[in-house]
């Protein structure tokens, strides 16, 4: 899946319905818009739960949401969700810190010196063409199918990402502000400090936004191979005793998972990057 | 390219046989200049005869010149564009790079200097084309620079803005005693500005003469004209 989070995609990413929504339809009454794209949601949602209450879906192909959340309640109640919940979020949190580190560190290094684009760039060029998923029987040749195997994957999924971020990040830095820079006598860890860094970091964060997107991918796909905790495993166990419910119910927390780290990315990131309210005001 | 941060005290800046070209074409050949403390010199020329590679090559930016350049230990380059670092306030622009005591103090004193004396905390696309290039000007003065490289700095800026960009320089001048270099194509401000203009013409200075009018300048001086068209004539127009 390493296909996905490229650095062609920024545009697409970065381009949410408020941000679209706000210039040129700001004559719209903004609350009444809202409300509108709230209904078919709520029309749906109706639609199933009165289906699987009447019958029409039988209860272990698709239960009703209701049942669902009831069930997401009770294990929330025995502390099951929770249990799985920390064993998925550490293999993503350690997965991620060793990918995006590494890409990190390579990204700056291919970004910043010549030598360095010279020896790191083609071999991660042409592994990227890789899909990491399909890495996985090679993988548990190489790592076994215990905790380092999702790790890896994780850590695989976020690297290509970050990297490219990274890469772009720094080589799309003006040169003249580097160049204004030197005029104002800042040596080479000074520009890195004061121009490449903060100049990079708009892309830097969207290279981690598109990993931390790719790590959850891994770890559904990783936590399906002999996992004995996390919310992947939760779901293959229940798919054994026809718990549909529990399917589902890994599905929204995977769903939500998701949703509620790239929510918070975005509020730091608005608020590292204050300066660009600024630039969007003018 | 040899190099030195002291020259004679006669001189803030003296450079010989300033040589650059960039593959076969040759931009500078031999270029000899100097400038005396607190004197403002305007470099003219057309469009890609190489002012502004000059001014790079002086200001320290281009290490594949050859010749010599002996610059005073302070020196400030305002260029066309603001290039003020938009993630930083207008404060840490002006700021930027400075050492010692009180630096905010110093950077705040240079922002009332050039009429900006409110905006420290605004960043810096919260601000009009002319207000940006204040702040630029406020960053190269809070260095106390003894010569001051101008690369066009007014040339992106609206007529009238231009006009009170000019008289702002005229009054820092003034008051600092700087000396400058100030490349432009607008030989109007060339000869309201300077005490000096220099021609570039296929990589050479052709022409090196003073400005023999007396200050405050208009363009309406007596003089005024007939320098006016013996400079467009030296750089090729003829009125």
């Amino acid at each position: 899946m390493t296909a996905a989070p490229r650095t062609a995609a920024p545009a697409a990413v970065r381009t949410t319905p408020a941000e679209t929504a706000a210039p040129g339809r700001a004559a719209r009454p903004r609350s009444g818009r809202r409300v509108l794209r709230l209904v078919s949601p709520v029309v749906l949602l109706a639609a199933w739960e009165s289906a699987a209450r009447t019958g029409l879906l039988p209860p272990e192909k698709l239960p009703a949401p209701s049942e669902v959340l009831q069930t997401g309640w009770r294990l929330a109640g025995d502390g099951t969700l929770a249990l799985h919940l920390l064993d998925s979020l550490q293999r993503a949190a350690i997965g991620l810190a060793l990918g995006g580190g590494l890409a990190l560190l390579l990204g700056a290094l291919a970004g910043l010196l010549r030598v360095g684009d010279d020896l790191v760039d083609p071999p991660v060029q042409m592994a990227r063409m890789l899909p990491h998923l399909g890495l996985v029987p090679l993988l548990i040749i190489w790592v076994g199918i215990g905790e380092e195997l999702k790790i890896t994957l994780v850590a695989l999924g976020s690297f290509f990402p970050i990297y490219f971020n990274t890469y772009a990040g720094i080589r799309d830095i003006d040169e003249r502000l580097v160049e204004a820079a030197r005029t104002c006598g800042l040596g080479h860890l000074a520009r890195l400090r004061h121009v490449v860094l903060p100049g990079a970091l708009p892309s830097l964060f969207l290279g981690l936004r598109l990993a931390i997107g790719a790590a959850w991918l891994s770890l559904v796909v990783g936590e399906q191979v002999n996992a004995q905790t996390g919310i992947g495993f939760l779901m293959m166990e229940a798919r054994e005793f026809a718990q549909t419910d529990v399917v589902l119910l890994g599905l929204l927390v995977y769903a939500l998972l998701g949703l509620l780290s790239d929510l918070l990315l975005r509020i730091a990131e608005r608020r590292t990057l204050s300066w660009r309210r600024g630039l969007k005001a003018t | 390219m040899a190099t030195r941060t002291e020259g004679d005290l006669s001189t803030v800046l003296t450079a010989g046989g300033v040589r650059r070209s960039f593959g076969a074409a040759v931009v500078l050949d031999g270029v000899d200049l100097t400038i005396a403390p607190g004197e403002v010199v305007a470099l003219l020329g057309g469009s890609g005869s190489g002012k502004s590679t000059l001014l790079r090559i002086l200001a320290g930016l281009d290490p594949d010149a050859t010749g010599t350049v002996f610059r005073p230990p302070h020196q400030a380059v305002v260029f066309q564009e603001h290039r003020l670092l938009p993630w930083k306030r207008v404060i840490d622009n002006v700021s930027l790079g400075l050492t010692g005591p009180d630096v905010r103090a110093r950077a705040r004193a240079a922002l009332a200097e050039v009429g900006l004396p409110d905006r420290d905390n605004a960043w810096p696309a919260e601000l009009s084309g002319g207000q940006a290039q204040r702040v630029a000007v406020a960053r190269a003065l809070v260095r106390e620079p003894e010569l001051l490289l101008l690369d066009e700095p007014f040339g992106a800026l609206d007529a009238l803005t231009r006009l009170r960009m000019q008289q702002l320089f005229i009054r820092l001048r003034e008051q600092h005693g700087f000396a400058a270099l100030l490349v432009t194509h607008d030989v109007d401000e060339a000869l309201l500005l300077a005490d000096r203009t220099l021609v570039l013409e296929g990589g050479r200075l052709v022409e090196d003469a003073p400005v023999p009018l007396t200050h405050p300048r208009t363009p309406d001086d007596l003089g005024f004209g007939g320098l006016r068209r013996h400079l467009l004539e030296r750089l090729g127009v003829t009125a």
